[in-house]
């Protein structure tokens, strides 16, 4: 990929978006002499959950940890609820919630002590026992923090996150190291956190979780967002040809086609029974991400 | 947007849950356990069943010794304690996770120094009830107690506040453990913990004489030992006003080193 170094004193186009839950104009973070964010733009609506996706180095978590207010910004306007995330005081903290990582350590504390303590921070926490259940963790509520499995464990980490009832709520790569099913479990708990309402930006690796989970999705490379887009639109996945593709003379035959149903109506005449082995296939999100990142599928 | 309408949780309350919270994380680990709290027990047991001679004057060395293991409880409880624990919570994430919450930062160290007093008074109740009951060791009395107060308030402060400047220098907890271990062991033989300081090698006394181990153990020694022994003490008396001058000095240090070197994050964090 190749971009042009923007300036660092490059003016924000637009204004910030007072009623977005985060917004991000012409971001800049330098380590050394390169910038890690270079001129990001972002806005992330009420309510919504925007997964940022993005090769290892592209900036992703830099990002999310200049709006959690851990890392200072070298350039750009920063707006996270309304406040300038270098700013934001104890008020602010207490209805943003945070997922790290690298979790929340570890604990002699049981899970339901370790909830209980973290909630007293908050000015309107959750009930402790409430949000245990609401993570599955009841049954562990008296295991201490150490004694959990990987899966829970992470588990319990949404659950430090959620607690304080937050607006706005960051996930670093909730699910790695969970098993398939554990994954599920963890995107039914995302998706009934977004029917109370928070706000979710959610980073991670995996495709599909953020296919599943995402209003929209942004792909950022070399600190830049380069699109933004619903799952199914990314890239121009919505408009991509569908690839049609059977089996004919004993030979794997296939045809990108704009128009797959015209098409294979068009095969089914020519066969008498079935279509040997016929397929139609859109472009997925897979395919598209990396086709955007630089790297061929 | 809905107005703010909640208040924040008041500062007693938060403190009052981080010291509970340090309290477990410290009783509930049956290594910090052992290795704080029971390590000097140990050795009053075993130097006082070994090394029960008389130093002059009816005075048997576990009396002596009584002041000196009292010293390196409070350094145990208190930099050993602190470096440890806060280099291990910064590397896993603890410090970072509490820092992206609005627990006030203030709250964070009254869980510390609560955790420290408890320990540091844990050990030293055991320390003497087992001196007494083993060893007969004579208790101090009248103002005594007053000089042990102060001496060991001080110290423990001194060092809580090094020991939280030493966590910075860590890259995990086990490197801090590395580190601070030996220090402290070596610090123990040369300030009269073990053996009677003034049968030390003049220059090492010298070297111990920088640290707050020495002063300390001295302070106690004026606490648990007779008066006439504060003669054979290298400087000829117990020198409690330069106790409190130079402990007072290590707060000093050992607080501007914390302000300057505190850091919520891991250095491998960025």
């Amino acid at each position: 990929m190749s971009t042009t170094p923007a300036p660092v004193a490059e003016q924000p186009t637009t204004p910030l978006d007072p009623d977005a839950a985060i917004s991000v104009r012409g971001l800049v973070k330098r380590y050394g002499d390169r910038n890690a964010v270079d001129g990001l733009d972002l806005d992330i609506r009420r309510g919504e959950i925007f997964a940022l996706l993005g090769p290892n180095g592209a900036g992703k978590t830099t990002t999310v940890e200049v709006l959690e207010g851990y890392r200072s910004r070298d350039g750009g306007d920063v707006a996270v609820l309304g406040v300038d995330p270098a700013s934001g005081g104890r008020r602010w903290r207490a209805d943003i919630g945070i997922v790290l990582q690298s979790g929340a350590g570890d604990s002699q504390l049981t899970c339901l002590e370790l909830l209980t303590a973290q909630a007293a921070y908050y000015p309107d926490p959750r009930d402790p026992a409430e949000v245990l259940e609401l993570v599955g963790l009841t049954e562990k509520a008296r295991a201490r923090g150490r004694s959990l499995s990987g899966g829970q464990r992470r588990r319990l980490d949404v659950a430090l996150g959620i607690v304080g009832k937050p607006a706005l709520l960051f996930l670093d790569e909730p699910t790695t190291g969970f098993d398939p099913e554990a994954r599920r479990q963890f995107w039914s708990l995302i998706r009934s956190l977004r029917e109370l309402g928070t706000t979710m930006l959610l980073t991670t690796h995996y495709l599909d979780e953020a296919e599943e989970l995402a209003d929209r999705v942004g792909v950022i490379t070399a600190g830049r967002l380069v699109e933004v887009a619903v799952p199914a639109e990314l890239g121009g996945r919505g408009q991509a040809p569908a690839v049609v593709s059977w089996t004919e003379d004993g030979a794997r035959r296939t045809e990108a086609t704009p128009t797959p149903t015209a098409f294979v109506a068009g095969l089914a005449a020519r066969f008498p029974g079935e279509v040997p082995d016929l397929a139609v296939a859109r472009p997925t999100l897979e395919d598209v991400y990396l086709q955007m990142i630089g790297q061929s599928a | 947007m809905t107005a703010p309408t909640t208040r924040l949780p008041a500062l007693a309350r938060v403190y009052r849950v981080r010291a509970g919270v340090e309290l477990k994380e410290f009783f509930r680990q049956r290594e910090s356990v052992v290795f704080t709290l029971m390590f000097p027990v140990i050795l009053l047991v075993v130097f006082g069943a070994v090394l029960d001679y008389d130093i002059g004057g009816g005075v048997s060395f576990t009396q002596y010794f009584m002041a000196g293991v009292i010293a390196a409880g409070i350094l145990g409880a208190s930099l050993q304690n602190m470096a440890i624990g806060i280099a291990t919570e910064r590397s896993d994430g603890t410090l970072k996770h509490l820092s992206g919450t609005p627990m006030p930062k203030s709250a964070y160290f009254i869980g510390k120094i609560v955790q420290v007093f408890a320990v540091t008074v844990a050990t030293i109740v055991i320390l003497l009830l087992v001196g007494v009951v083993l060893y007969g060791i004579d208790l101090p009395s009248g103002t005594q107690w007053l000089t042990f107060l102060w001496v060991a308030l001080l110290g423990s402060a001194a060092c809580t506040l090094l020991g939280i400047a030493v966590s910075s220098l860590a890259k995990n907890g086990r490197s801090a453990s590395a580190t601070v271990t030996p220090f402290a062991l070596v610090l123990q033989f040369i300030s009269g913990v073990f053996f009677r300081f003034d049968q030390i090698p003049t220059w090492m006394q010298t070297i111990a004489s920088v640290f707050p181990l020495k002063w300390m153990a001295q302070g106690l020694r004026s606490v648990f030992l007779p008066e006439q022994l504060a003669l054979s003490e290298p400087a000829g008396s117990w020198e409690l006003g330069r106790v409190a001058l130079v402990l007072l000095a290590w707060v000093v240090i050992g607080l501007g080193l914390c302000v300057m070197t505190f850091r919520w994050r891991d250095k491998a964090d960025g």
